[in-house]
């Protein structure tokens, strides 16, 4: 036997050797097997306090390990990736915008949460069947810098006809509808108020008007739109496509609190959007899995959502922060659209959207 | 070489391979062979591509125009503060593309800092994505060139004026083909890092600009459409490996064995006019592209909802345990610079491990006549010319991770990594393997043009007198390269430290770094969140600049005299 043999040999146990290391890591560490761990899958904006997951494992045992993989879209893509060999046990995060998707390709196994009797009919998009639970709803609106529109002694915008408005000209900004899911939802808002016919003609009016695009919600919010104060008043924008909540979260650390928010939604322009929770297919603690999306439902998870994550909790009886109550604003007629049309759609709506208005 | 081999074999090709045929192939196994040509004949794709190249080629020749005359700064003068400096010149590449976007925009753009002073503005575009790929690439030259060029022998140079020659045609004959390999390797890296821009584009270039990188992005993590991403991976492949043999041909044909010498004996005080000026112009410019926005960004970070002070970093601290109104969402700031600083430090490890049983393995192979010094794959470089074009090629190959999509490799990861005995899919390590991809081809670019540059003779000579291998290496080699070793340990840190792409993309346990914190900061209204997001990112400055300063404060140590 010669010697570069032998090297080689000593060479390929040592990366085995690494190998079950890094796997006994990864077992030892993580702690997927155990049943005593219910692994949440989850995009990257997910937060919930610790007091609330503390609670959770008084009340049942469980120990809650959150995993995270990138924005909204890219979780839920993992999530089918992994289908029937999942992560984790329970999957949050999928919207109505994406919830076609992730049902056709049969991501979740259906259970039915206790407490979906205090969740409003119109969120239960899943109708009887259970596979996915409404957690948190929020809306998609156009904001406006208050103060902008004190100071030109204007009128800000109320619909979506406003914003085609001529006096209204150069003021909008919105991220884009193909990389963003505000602007994704904005898109849909037109769509549906609008037709599969007229909503092209809208965004010609539109960027006729002047709607400035930029790649991402951060761009449009912090750095383009006046009413942001991350910006400190920089941005040249006066309108921008973000959500209902941001309001309120406008106000947050300001000392003394203000009367108003400095900036306020126009209510006829929002798109309503749904998060969903589900229970992962294969998953390895079922119970566990269950256990925990109960628990996402009770009061006091729903009543921690709206300052972790900037939403609506989906209980209806679930009591919101003050910053909310003062300072958000409510849309009732939120436009919606069933998500198996969003699913049919979606490409060539963007396809057609992006030749429209970006280029 | 089994080492590298394997660990590229498992955590690189072996993902990438799956996620792409997952895309190529239909659930019954056939191959998608229209998708190739359909996606192929768009003239969207075209479009991309030719943008991708073109803004990458003109990225690196900014890069080295404005960063050569610093490398050579950093190597021959000596000025006070220069450590320093050669640290912070660093900290943006550790940056988030998000945060390094948003201070360009802070200065160039509507409103901003050139705006107000000079009534210029740049705003988005090709010119403001050049610029900032400058800003952030700029340490790559400085630092692996200059690390180089700190360590040849001035004499040489000189011993060539005495015989005569020019200033210029003593730097032409003598100093330019000995740095030629590391200024190709630099090249190199600031073109893959280019080539596969995401947040820079996204930022600056707005929605009509789109490099591969981002278009991949979009067909994999938006829409997924694997078959088209599929393809769009293949040419950005396709275009890597076809550089990656232009590369590796011109740079062949100059190696030569170098006399070297510590870099403390070569950098002395500038004399004359011509040097004061010329080290006068390079840090004007580098305080011009680098200090300018990382003040901005720093200054941001302290101005917080009531004037200028620390409520931002305050913030920081307030976990969501205490807080009653504001400001719940948080990752204590301790917990993520104690997860960046782990994962960064595993990553650097098992980059430099497997970079530099690399690099050696390619220079030994080289080196040598004698067939025994090889092992691993094949024979060595003394059994033909088929061999040595394979072991050649292996050394390209290692570069291929900085030039794939990060969201491909993450997503590999994903479909690839899932059974068990390699079901790393929720392990921690997970992340600093990803991130180690990245680092590897850093360690093996610094670390192959000095290895290469040890004279063969004194490894032979200590052969000769009866030093075993590992003794030989320890005694001729490790001396030699200790500065590489460390430039190059810098960089991985650098890089696993600030990566972003392919880690966000893992799901992973609950334990964000710096820049995912960053990240998810950003996403959130309000002044408070923005705040905490400008002071994580000046928290991430401070810890990279200390981490490399103290990297060169052991180089400095006594044993690194030879």
């Amino acid at each position: 036997m010669s010697k570069h043999v032998l090297r080689a040999g000593a060479a390929a146990t040592t990366v085995i050797a690494l190998a079950g290391v890094l796997t006994a890591c990864g077992t030892g560490q993580g702690g997927g097997e155990d049943s005593k761990t219910v692994t949440l899958v989850t995009h990257d904006s997910f937060a919930v306090s610790k007091p609330v997951l503390k609670k959770f494992t008084q009340r049942t045992g469980y120990k809650v390990k959150v995993l995270r993989g990138g924005d909204a879209g890219a979780a839920v893509n993992q999530a089918v990736l992994n289908k029937g060999n999942p992560q984790g046990d329970v999957f949050f995060g999928v919207d109505n915008t994406l919830l076609s998707r992730a049902l056709g390709k049969g991501v979740f196994a259906p259970y039915k949460a206790d407490g979906l009797a205090h969740v409003p009919e119109k969120l239960q998009l899943d109708g009887k069947r259970h596979r996915v639970t409404p957690v948190d709803s929020g809306e998609i609106c156009v904001n406006y810098d208050r103060e902008w529109f004190d100071k030109h002694g204007q009128a800000p915008p109320r619909s979506l006809d406003d914003l085609a408005d001529p006096q209204y000209k150069d003021l909008l900004v919105t991220p884009n509808a193909a990389t963003s899911s505000p602007g994704l939802g904005f898109l849909l808002a037109t769509v549906e108020k609008y037709g599969a016919g007229g909503w092209k003609d809208y965004w010609k009016k539109l960027r006729a008007n002047g709607v400035e695009v930029v790649d991402g919600w951060e761009q449009a919010y912090n750095d383009r739109f006046s009413g942001s104060n991350a910006g400190k008043g920089k941005g040249d924008r006066p309108l921008v496509v973000s959500y209902a909540t941001s309001p309120p979260a406008e106000v947050l650390g300001k000392k003394p609190l203000p009367a108003k928010a400095p900036t306020g939604i126009a209510e006829r322009t929002c798109f309503q959007q749904t998060e969903f929770a589900g229970l992962l297919d294969g998953a390895r603690n079922a119970k566990g899995g269950k256990a925990l999306l109960d628990y996402m439902l009770s009061k006091t998870f729903q009543e921690d959502l709206p300052l972790q994550m900037f939403v609506d909790p989906a209980r209806d009886d679930a009591e919101l922060p003050e910053v909310f109550t003062k300072y958000g604003e409510s849309a009732d007629g939120a436009a919606t659209m069933d998500p198996a049309r969003i699913d049919a759609h979606r490409e060539e709506w963007i396809k057609s959207w992006t030749s429209l208005v970006v280029k | 070489m089994a080492l590298p081999l394997a660990f590229f074999g498992i955590f690189f090709a072996y993902p990438v391979a799956a996620i792409v045929a997952r895309g190529l192939r239909t659930s019954a196994g056939d191959w998608r062979s229209e998708r190739l040509t359909q996606v192929l004949s768009d003239a969207d794709t075209l479009h991309v591509l030719w943008f991708t190249v073109w803004q990458a080629a003109a990225s690196t020749a900014c890069t080295l125009a404005l960063a050569l005359p610093a490398a050579y700064v950093f190597a021959r003068f000596d000025f006070p503060g220069k450590q320093v400096l050669r640290a912070v010149v660093t900290v943006p590449f550790v940056l988030p593309t998000v945060v390094v976007g948003s201070a360009f925009l802070a200065l160039l753009g509507r409103g901003g800092v050139l705006e107000e002073w000079a009534g210029l503005r740049l705003d988005t575009g090709v010119w403001a994505i050049l610029l900032a790929h400058v800003f952030i690439n700029y340490a790559v030259v400085v630092r692996t060139v200059g690390g180089l060029w700190a360590q040849l022998d001035p004499r040489q140079e000189e011993a060539a004026r005495v015989l005569g020659a020019s200033r210029f045609t003593a730097w032409r004959r003598v100093t330019l083909p000995a740095l030629a390999p590391s200024v190709a390797a630099a090249a190199l890296i600031v073109f893959l890092f280019t080539f596969t821009s995401f947040g820079v584009i996204q930022v600056l270039g707005g929605p009509r600009y789109a490099t591969l990188e981002v278009e991949i992005y979009r067909q994999t993590a938006a829409l997924l459409d694997l078959p088209t991403a599929a393809v769009l991976t293949l040419i950005q492949f396709a275009t890597v490996i076809a550089l990656l043999a232009v590369h590796a041909r011109t740079v062949r044909k100059r190696q030569s064995a170098l006399s070297m010498v510590p870099a403390e004996q070569t950098a002395r005080r500038p004399r004359g006019r011509a040097q004061w000026a010329l080290l006068t112009a390079v840090l004007t410019v580098t305080a011009l592209l680098i200090l300018v926005p990382l003040t901005v960004l720093a200054l941001r970070s302290l101005d917080g909802p009531d004037g200028y002070g620390l409520a931002n970093y305050r913030a920081l601290g307030r976990t969501s345990d205490t807080a009653t109104t504001a400001a719940t969402f948080t990752v204590p700031p301790v917990d993520a610079i104690g997860n960046s600083l782990a994962y960064a430090a595993v990553a650097t490890l098992l980059a430099l491990v497997t970079g530099g049983s690399a690099a050696l393995g390619l220079t030994v192979r080289n080196g040598t006549r004698d067939g025994a010094e090889a092992s691993g794959t094949g024979a060595g470089s003394g059994t033909g010319r088929g061999a040595g074009r394979l072991v050649r090629s292996f050394d390209s190959m290692l570069m291929l991770p900085l030039g794939t999509s990060a969201v491909t490799v993450g997503f590999g990861f994903l479909v690839a990594l899932d059974e068990p005995p390699l079901d790393l899919r929720s392990s921690w390590m997970i992340v600093p393997v990803a991130q180690a991809l990245v680092g590897v081809p850093f360690v093996i670019r610094t670390m192959l043009p000095v290895l290469r540059a040890v004279d063969p003779r004194l490894r032979e000579a200590a052969a000769v007198l009866g030093a075993p291998p590992l003794r030989v290496w320890r005694e001729v080699d490790l001396p030699m390269v200790g500065r590489a070793l460390l430039v190059a340990a810098g960089f991985a840190f650098a890089v696993s430290l600030g990566e972003f792409g392919a880690t966000v993309f893992i799901a992973r346990p609950d334990a964000p770094t710096l820049p995912v914190a960053v990240a998810r900061f950003l996403g959130r209204a309000g002044e408070v969140n923005y705040g905490q997001a400008m002071a994580m990112s000046t928290v991430l400055m401070l810890v990279c600049a200390a981490t490399l300063l103290a990297l060169e404060r052991i180089r400095t140590h006594p044993s690194g005299e030879f």
